[in-house]
């Protein structure tokens, strides 16, 4: 019980004890919510075609605490062409940010790898911003054995 | 900036080459989301963006979010046409700054 309240806090916030009563589902819609709201913030509401980026991860992480991440997009990066910004996040996290890359033609390529913590199973979505204003995104779903955050 | 940061890049290149760099810096990454024993929450702290440059260029930049792993890790290229240096600079959510150089030589 403890620790599904403290899941709860985790996701929402300061609200605590009133969403106990919701189960997990409940608290993993709200951080899905608010990932597409960071992704509509990083689009200015444009929709993102699938496809371009891939994203690279283990499809089991048994310590969340550190999943191996690989962004890419297919991209010539020249100089009035490139990827500018790539967004990551994370739909089952407390807080759903990843991180943002921001390249430039100097890049030679628009790949980034990093280590992230991740909550529980759920799915990683990046999307990329082009120099011509271009928007595209893909999503992988990741299973994680053991959360990686509060603890 | 109590740790030194731990870079992996080619010493020399040929011009045009995309080069691969690895950056770790040992750091706590404190999520903000972490109890202590009597319940009370950590407070957050984090290195919350990395820059890398090249003779004074931006080359790539990450904004960092709590979701990073402990020791910010960081792999990424870079297209070289001059001989130069890079220049890392991460910064803490304290404001603490650091930063370390390496240089290339291109030929």
């Amino acid at each position: 019980m403890r620790q599904l309240s403290r899941r709860d806090a985790m996701a929402l916030g300061v609200v605590g004890a009133a969403v106990t009563f919701f189960g997990p589902r409940e608290q993993a819609s709200a951080a899905a919510k608010e990932a597409a709201d960071q992704i509509t913030k990083f689009t200015g509401g444009k929709t993102a075609t699938s496809g371009k980026v891939s994203i690279e991860l283990p499809e089991i992480a048994e310590n969340g605490n550190t999943v191996p991440l690989s962004v890419s997009v297919d991209s010539p990066m020249t100089a009035d062409n490139y990827v500018s910004e790539v967004l990551v996040v994370a739909d089952g996290n407390p807080n759903p940010g990843v991180a943002t890359f921001q390249f430039s033609p100097l890049s030679g390529k628009a790949e980034a790898s990093t280590r992230m913590r991740l909550a529980t199973t759920q799915n990683i979505i990046a999307v990329a911003k082009t120099s011509k204003g271009e928007f595209f995104t893909n999503q992988k779903l990741v299973k994680v054995t053991i959360g990686g955050c509060g603890g | 900036m109590a740790e030194k940061p731990r870079l992996k890049l080619p010493k020399e290149a040929k011009k045009g080459e995309v080069v691969e760099i690895k950056t770790l810096l040992p750091h706590i990454m404190e999520s903000g989301q972490r109890k202590d024993k009597d319940g009370k929450a950590i407070p957050r702290k984090i290195i919350n963006k990395f820059v890398c440059e090249f003779n004074g260029k931006p080359v790539f930049t990450a904004n960092l979010e709590p979701a990073i792993a402990a020791n910010p890790y960081m792999q990424f290229h870079a297209k070289v046409e001059e001989s130069g240096t890079f220049k890392f600079t991460w910064t803490d959510d304290d404001g603490t700054i650091t930063t370390a150089e390496e240089s290339i030589t291109v030929s």
